[in-house]
């Protein structure tokens, strides 16, 4: 709110203007440093061997996007099941949700993945790594979500659930009509966040050989001999990924910002 | 309203609040909580109006006892009405959909009912002009008022008032003091806590003076307020009264 009523449209514009131009001179000069140390470095760029695997490029970036978006959701829904755990006047549950939470984020992914495919998923004869691997980056992510969640959950001030009960909702009725959607908008921004790290964290699938999109990479790698010819456009390929997320995290921010009334 | 407390206790962590509070009071419309700060009003408030259980005692309005277990507080809060110190009100709804949430959610009307109910008291109440503002739009006094027309709105048997005024300016605390007198006169019944003794002296059927966890004295305004038998009371409106 602050930010709309300072200062003219006009104003604004220019404040965007002069931001926009800053992002592009920062950016110019890292491209002119990485450039200099690409030039001294001596590498000679062979892409024609890269380029003719672009099929699998565009293949395993895909995957990766559909990877990182089922697990977006069960783990938004992972999350929010274990923020509301984490906040239960049931010891045994509460107990629960913090084992996991501090299991998860106190432990790698790569281990993670490793024994949720070879043990955990064997043992329950789940095959489909790509099931598991969706199933343990939800799990994984859904721990981080648990902890934006349950910070979210914390914000909204007592008084709000005084009110809701005041009026005569029900907990289920103060949740869903009061208390959640206060709390979504608090943290969006945060999610959003998680979300650029699921995406990269992704990366990790390749472990158990899910064909996403760095395991595309390090195929074409070992097939060309071009390292740094498959490596720069994974990294492209990420940012491409991540940049509008980021954006759409900043421009979430600014507009759901809302004094507390 | 007929009220009986007794021996009501309350008690957070290892600090007593409520210490076997007693209080009885005739069959009458506006009963004010007065007292010095910390000395357990907004607790007795808070009990009365169903929102917290006491450790121990009892609490009964016209003969029906306030029962003892959570579904029956749900059901109770149903049928009355209360307002806060710091308004309370949704921040994410319209003023409007604020005054219709407990409507449609809890009361089962409508949404078009649920605004055919509200249209009238925000005419009266001069806030029709706001309704579709949220709250963070609102001055104090408007908040405040928009807050006790969502507690009038489900025609709630009696109003819990904790503080309406504590938070506003003058002229605010003038603006929301009128509407509950108007109120007053227009049949609603209510337990007001206040700091605000000249509107106490005007509205008030009978006061209640709570400090230490207990009713220090209670009876009609003009005896509590002229000639209180308690030298505590009478110190204490000697040092705030002009």
């Amino acid at each position: 709110m602050a930010r709309s009523q300072s200062g003219s449209p006009a104003h604004g514009n220019l404040d965007r203007m002069s931001r926009a131009l800053a992002h592009t001179l920062v950016v110019a000069i890292l491209a002119a440093l990485l450039a200099v140390a690409f030039w001294r470095s001596g590498y000679e760029f062979q892409w024609e061997g890269v380029w003719a695997y672009r099929q699998k490029f565009v293949t395993g970036w895909l995957t990766t996007v559909a990877m990182s978006l089922a697990s977006l959701v069960l783990s938004a829904l992972v999350g929010l099941v274990t923020a509301v755990g984490l906040r239960s006047r049931w010891t045994l549950v509460e107990a629960a949700a913090r084992v996991y939470v501090e299991l998860i984020r106190g432990t790698p992914l790569l281990v993670q993945l490793l024994i949720g495919f070879y043990v955990v998923a064997n043992a329950v004869g789940l095959e489909n790594r790509y099931v598991v691997g969706a199933l343990v980056l939800a799990l994984f992510s859904g721990a981080y979500m648990a902890e934006i969640f349950r910070g979210g959950l914390a914000a909204i001030p007592a008084g709000q659930r005084d009110a809701a009960r005041a009026i005569g909702l029900t907990p289920w009725q103060s949740l869903r009509l009061v208390i959640l959607p206060q709390a979504i908008r608090l943290v969006l921004p945060a999610v959003a966040g998680q979300l650029v790290s699921l995406i990269k964290d992704s990366s990790l699938l390749s472990v158990i050989a899910v064909s996403e999109f760095t395991l595309a990479a390090q195929e074409v790698n070992s097939f060309t001999y071009s390292t740094l010819e498959s490596y720069l456009p994974l990294a492209a390929g990420y940012l491409l990924l991540t940049l509008p997320l980021s954006a759409l995290s900043r421009w979430l921010e600014r507009s759901f910002a809302y004094e507390a009334g | 309203m007929e009220l009986v407390v007794k021996g009501l206790t309350q008690a957070y962590g290892k600090t007593t609040v409520l210490d076997r509070l007693d209080l009885v009071t005739g069959d009458i419309r506006a009963l004010v909580l007065v007292g010095p700060s910390g000395g357990g009003k907004t607790t007795l408030l808070r009990i009365l109006a169903g929102l917290d259980l006491p450790i121990e005692g009892s609490v009964s309005f016209a003969g029906k006892t306030l029962p003892r277990d959570e579904p029956g507080l749900l059901a109770y809060r149903r049928h009355v009405g209360t307002v806060f110190q710091a308004y309370n009100l949704f921040p994410h709804l319209s003023a409007l959909d604020n005054l219709t949430l407990p409507l449609v959610h809890v009361h089962g009307l409508s949404p078009a009912a649920a605004l055919e109910r509200v249209a009238e008291p925000l005419e009266r109440f001069k806030l029709a002009e706001h309704a579709h503002k949220r709250p963070s739009q609102l001055s104090g006094g408007q908040k405040q008022r928009i807050a006790i027309l969502r507690a009038l709105a489900t025609k709630p048997e009696r109003l819990f008032l904790d503080e309406p005024t504590s938070a506003l300016d003058p002229e605010m605390t003038a603006e929301v003091l009128e509407m509950i007198g108007e109120l007053k006169d227009l049949g609603t019944r209510f337990v007001l806590v206040t700091h605000e003794m000249g509107f106490a002296r005007r509205v008030a059927d009978e006061v209640a003076f709570v400090g230490g966890g207990k009713v220090v004295a209670s009876g009609p305004a003009s005896t509590m307020f002229e000639k209180c038998p308690e030298p505590r009371v009478r110190e204490f409106f000697a040092r705030i009264l002009p």
